[in-house]
This record gives C-alpha cells, sequence and structure tokens, in this order.
C-alpha cells in the first residue's frame, strides 16, 4: 500500500472508532461528561472501566459511525472543553492511581471561531504540559486518523502504539499539498514526503509499536488486550521510586526527538 | 495568482499581497524609505528604527528582527548567545527544503527560526528565547525546539527565569513528525522548569499561530502581548474556509484574547523593557 492508500483507509467508512474499541476491550465502561468549565464535547468520550482486573481510565476521540452521529460529534474534530474533559478524567485517574488508555482518530482540533476564543490553543497546550509529569501511566493507540496537535493533546504517553493502516502528521496532506505546493492535486505526493505511515514513524522514533490489523477486527481487539495487560503489568508503579523513573523516561522518551 | 487578486485588500496579516512583500523588507540596509502598510505613507527606515519599529504616523507596528528586539530589551552588552551555530536540518529529506533553508539563512542572516541565551533585563539575570520571522515565517522544526528545551534546561538548573518573545506559523510542515513532537518536548522542558519553582513568561508577538500557540506560548506563568497582534491556533484564513463566513473584527487579535481571560496584559514595544524589569523584580523578592 502506497502512503496515499493508508491515508485512504485510516479514513475508510466503516473503520472501527474509539467507541469500537472500548466496547470491545474493556468492561464495565461508565461514561463521565464535562469538563466543569464550559460544557461537554461529543467528540470526546472519557470514562472509567476495567481492563481484565485492572480498574483504568479510557478516553478516546470519537468519530461516530452513522452520518447522524458523525454530525453530532463533530467527525471527531474536538472543541477545548473536549481537551479539558479529557485533562479533568486524566487528573482523577492520577488521583486513584489507574492507568490512562487514550484512542486517538481525528483530523484535527476544530478550527472555528468558537474553538478559538475558547481557547484551542491553550487547551492543547495544557494537556501536553500536564501529560507529561501525571503520575500514573500512559498508553496512547493511533486507530485511525492522527492528525496535528489534537491528536497529540492526547498522545503525550509512555507508550504509543500505531494501527498497521493508521497514520499520524503534523498536517493533512492536503493541506500540505495546497499550502507548499498551490496544488491540492499532489496529496498522494505529499503523503508520502510526510512520513506518516506506522512504519516510517517507527523508524523516527515516533512511535513505539505497530498492531497489525486483520479483516476481522475482533482479533484484534484481543491483540490489543492482551497488550495492554501484559504492557501496565510490566510498568509495575506501585513504588514512588519506579513512578519516578517511568516519568524520567516519559520525559527522555520526547526530549531525544531531534536532539542533537 | 488571479489578477483580481492583485486588487484585493489582504485579509490579515498571514496573507500580504505582493507590494506588502515588498514593503515589508525592514532590515535590508540598502533601502531608504519604506511605505507604512497600514497608513502607505512613505518613510524614512532609520525613522522607523528609532521607534522601535513602529510607524510614527499611524502606530503599525512592524514585523522586526530577533536581534533588534534583544537589543530593545536586555541590557547593554549583557546578552551570551547560546547554541548559535545550530542549523536546521532536512530531517525527513522532504523536497525543497534544503534550498528553503539556505534561503532562509540568507534573508534572516539567521541559522534558525529561534535565538536563544542568558542576559539581564534591568539588572536581573534571565534566560531568554525570541523568535526571528524572516526564517521561514518563525516555524519550529527540530532546532527551533532543542534549542528553546535546552534554554529552559539550562534556566532550571540556573534557577534562573525565561523570558521568551513568540512569533510564529507554526510547527514546520517540512520536517513531518519530528516538529509536531517538538511541542511535547518543549512543553515537558516548561514543566519541569515551572516545577522546579521558575518563573515563565511570554511575550505573544503578530503573528503567533499553530503549534507555537498549542505549547509554549500559552503555558507561561505570565503572558503578555503586542498591540493588535494576531494570537490564534488556526489560522483565520483556515477558519474562514471551515465556517464559509468572514470572521468577526478583531478576531484573534490580542485585544480579543484580553477579554477572552487568555493573556494577561497588553504592553506596547516601548513599554516592554521596563514592564519584563518589574516582574522580575518582583520575582526576585523584590531586591534592587
Amino acid at each position: 500500500m502506497s502512503a496515499y492508500d493508508k491515508v485512504l483507509a485510516a479514513r475508510a467508512k466503516g473503520r472501527p472508532t474509539a467507541s469500537d474499541y472500548i466496547n470491545n476491550i474493556f468492561s464495565d465502561f461508565t461514561e463521565m461528561h464535562g469538563d466543569r468549565r464550559f460544557g461537554d464535547d461529543p467528540a470526546v468520550i472519557a470514562g472509567i472501566a476495567i481492563l481484565e482486573q485492572t480498574p483504568v481510565t479510557v478516553i478516546g476521540l470519537e468519530k461516530g459511525h452513522d452520518t447522524k452521529e458523525k454530525i453530532s460529534r463533530n467527525f471527531g474534530s474536538a472543541h477545548p472543553e473536549g481537551y479539558r474533559k479529557a485533562l479533568r478524567q486524566m487528573k482523577l485517574a492520577e488521583k486513584f492511581a489507574r492507568p490512562v488508555i487514550c484512542f486517538v482518530d481525528t483530523s484535527g482540533a476544530y478550527c472555528g471561531v468558537d474553538a478559538e476564543s475558547r481557547g484551542q490553543g491553550q487547551a492543547i497546550a495544557e494537556n501536553l504540559y500536564e501529560m507529561m509529569t501525571l503520575k500514573t501511566p500512559i498508553i496512547s493507540i493511533f486507530i485511525g486518523e492522527g492528525g496535528s496537535g489534537g491528536a497529540l493533546a492526547l498522545a503525550v504517553a509512555d507508550q504509543v502504539w500505531i494501527l498497521e493502516n493508521a497514520v499520524y502528521s503534523v498536517i493533512s496532506p492536503e493541506g500540505c499539498a495546497s499550502i507548499l505546493w498551490k496544488d491540492a492535486k499532489r496529496v498522494k505526493e505529499a503523503s508520502e514526503c510526510l512520513k506518516m505511515t506506522a512504519g516510517d514513524l517507527k523508524s523516527l522514533g515516533a512511535i513505539e509499536r505497530i498492531i497489525p490489523e486483520n479483516e476481522n477486527f475482533a482479533a484484534v481487539y484481543k491483540s490489543i488486550s492482551k497488550l495492554l495487560v501484559k504492557t501496565l503489568h510490566d510498568f509495575n508503579t506501585y513504588s514512588e521510586k519506579k513512578l519516578e523513573e517511568m516519568l524520567k523516561k516519559r520525559y527522555r522518551k520526547f526530549r531525544k526527538i531531534g536532539e542533537i | 495568482m488571479l489578477t483580481k487578486d492583485l486588487f484585493r485588500k489582504p485579509k490579515n496579516e498571514l496573507e500580504t499581497s505582493a507590494k506588502e512583500r515588498k514593503s515589508n523588507k525592514v532590515n535590508i540596509p540598502d533601502e531608504l524609505f519604506i511605505n507604512c502598510p497600514s497608513c502607505r505613507k512613505t518613510q524614512l527606515k532609520a525613522d522607523i528604527n528609532e521607534s522601535c519599529g513602529i510607524c510614527p504616523s499611524c502606530g503599525h507596528y512592524y514585523k522586526i528582527g530577533a536581534r533588534a528586539r534583544l537589543e530593545m530589551i536586555a541590557d547593554k552588552k549583557s546578552f551570551t548567545e547560546h547554541d548559535a551555530k545550530l542549523t536546521a536540518v532536512n530531517i525527513i529529506s522532504f523536497p525543497e527544503y534544503d534550498e528553503k533553508i539556505e534561503k532562509a539563512r540568507k534573508e534572516s542572516r539567521e541559522c534558525e527560526a529561534v535565538i536563544t541565551g542568558v542576559c539581564k533585563i534591568g539588572g536581573y539575570p534571565c534566560a531568554v528565547f525570541v523568535m526571528e520571522p524572516r526564517f521561514i515565517m518563525g516555524s519550529m522544526g527540530s532546532i527551533v525546539g532543542e534549542k528553546i528545551t535546552r534554554v529552559f534546561e539550562y534556566a532550571t538548573k540556573k534557577h534562573l527565569p525565561v523570558i521568551g518573545y513568540t512569533v510564529s506559523g507554526g510547527a514546520r510542515m517540512q520536517e513531518g513528525i519530528i516538529s509536531l513532537l517538538q511541542m511535547a518536548k518543549v512543553s515537558g522542558a516548561v514543566k519541569n522548569h515551572s516545577d522546579a519553582g521558575n518563573l515563565y513568561l511570554t511575550v505573544l508577538t503578530n503573528p503567533t499561530t499553530g503549534g507555537v500557540t498549542a505549547s509554549f506560548a500559552m503555558l507561561g506563568d505570565i503572558i503578555i502581548a503586542e498591540p493588535n497582534a494576531l494570537i490564534g491556533f488556526a489560522g483565520p484564513r483556515v477558519i474562514e474556509q471551515t465556517i464559509r463566513q468572514k470572521l468577526p473584527a478583531n478576531f484573534q487579535r490580542a485585544e480579543y484574547l484580553l477579554k477572552t481571560g487568555f493573556i494577561d496584559d497588553i504592553v506596547g514595544r516601548r513599554e516592554q523593557k521596563a514592564y519584563l524589569a518589574r516582574v522580575l523584580k518582583i520575582h526576585s523578592g523584590g531586591r534592587s
């Protein structure tokens, strides 16, 4: 598959969305709404659940399934209150020593008048800042589109995983082609140049693991579940010292991107 | 460009007409006169340089280079530059990027879109970073992220406040995911600096957008902006295309951000040095 084929696959109709992963991987999912400041953003699903026997906090950027749901969820493009809702749940996860698992699938943070006037930039910045030192393990899984700052706002994690056909980029290939070459038709070329596929991201050190896809997504859910259980067990953050080590490692991981 | 576009008034600062691009070359020494892009009056370049890059007739703020800004705020001969030689690298072999870097280096006479170091302001020592608008629109690539991260790590170790001037089109797309991840890297360095009890103050200048707004620009303990500076996550053109509506006047301007509660104050260029010195004084226990 070419890079552009992967972009199309990541956006394909019928591809499972965050709520499919949440419903298939966890039990007892209990959704929590609202950021306690402005409102509730349907583009972000957040709540608490059980993974095997472990309580966890789960957050997802949700695109929706049918047209009606897609519209109500703003096609997975969050407003500032969505990022603030996610951060509120992360802070609770820290308080109750629950690991945080994020599912990322968005073309980007919403670009609109309301989003700007409520501080889209400030909301994303605050998530990056707080997540770097959040005292509980964070695992982020890219399941479809990983669009720029709006995706990164849920991906300052100890482990970042990506599905084989998901993508993650600083800008959409369409945006890149039209800004750089004033020609939106050169989108295939832009997809290649941006190095946004799972394989490229792995070799650049931007992600830790590629999760193979299977037409039967039940197998994918099962493999993610197994991996999560094993990884969280390995974190073993019960002592203060282990927690400090984990945070140092989290900082080092991002610190070394582009280090000279 | 379509012919009709030549005669259209630009919608915002990010969209400059060809005529303006020509007149914006404030720092080219062989040009004696320039036309103010706001009031269109012809002025002596020397007069504008004298007045901190502010138009003497209408008060328009010209974009000014990082060195000129440093001169305005740092005490004489107090600035020591860090990592002066670090230059952008074509990290993901992006087409035409090498040429772009070369051109930016010539135009700005800088190695990258940010200058970092230490200086004194009103006698108070601090670490500084100042972004350079003429280097690929002050965009953030891996070296910009690296230099700012280093200055924060240095300031954390030395227990120094950080003063940062931002001007940026956002993350630099020619470095792909590496530039996006600089947002997380710098934010982490800011957090460590903050957790150690140190002060961070940002001065947002025109324009500050994209990944820079969505990371270190908005993370200051104190955030001030220059009058009329455009500050936002998405650029106004992108928003207009998304919502297919004209944006309200003043939208994403410093005055709007002050009203909506996202910045602490608006401070004019001439008053900035005194403002910074005062804040540094208060944060060093009031000693002068």
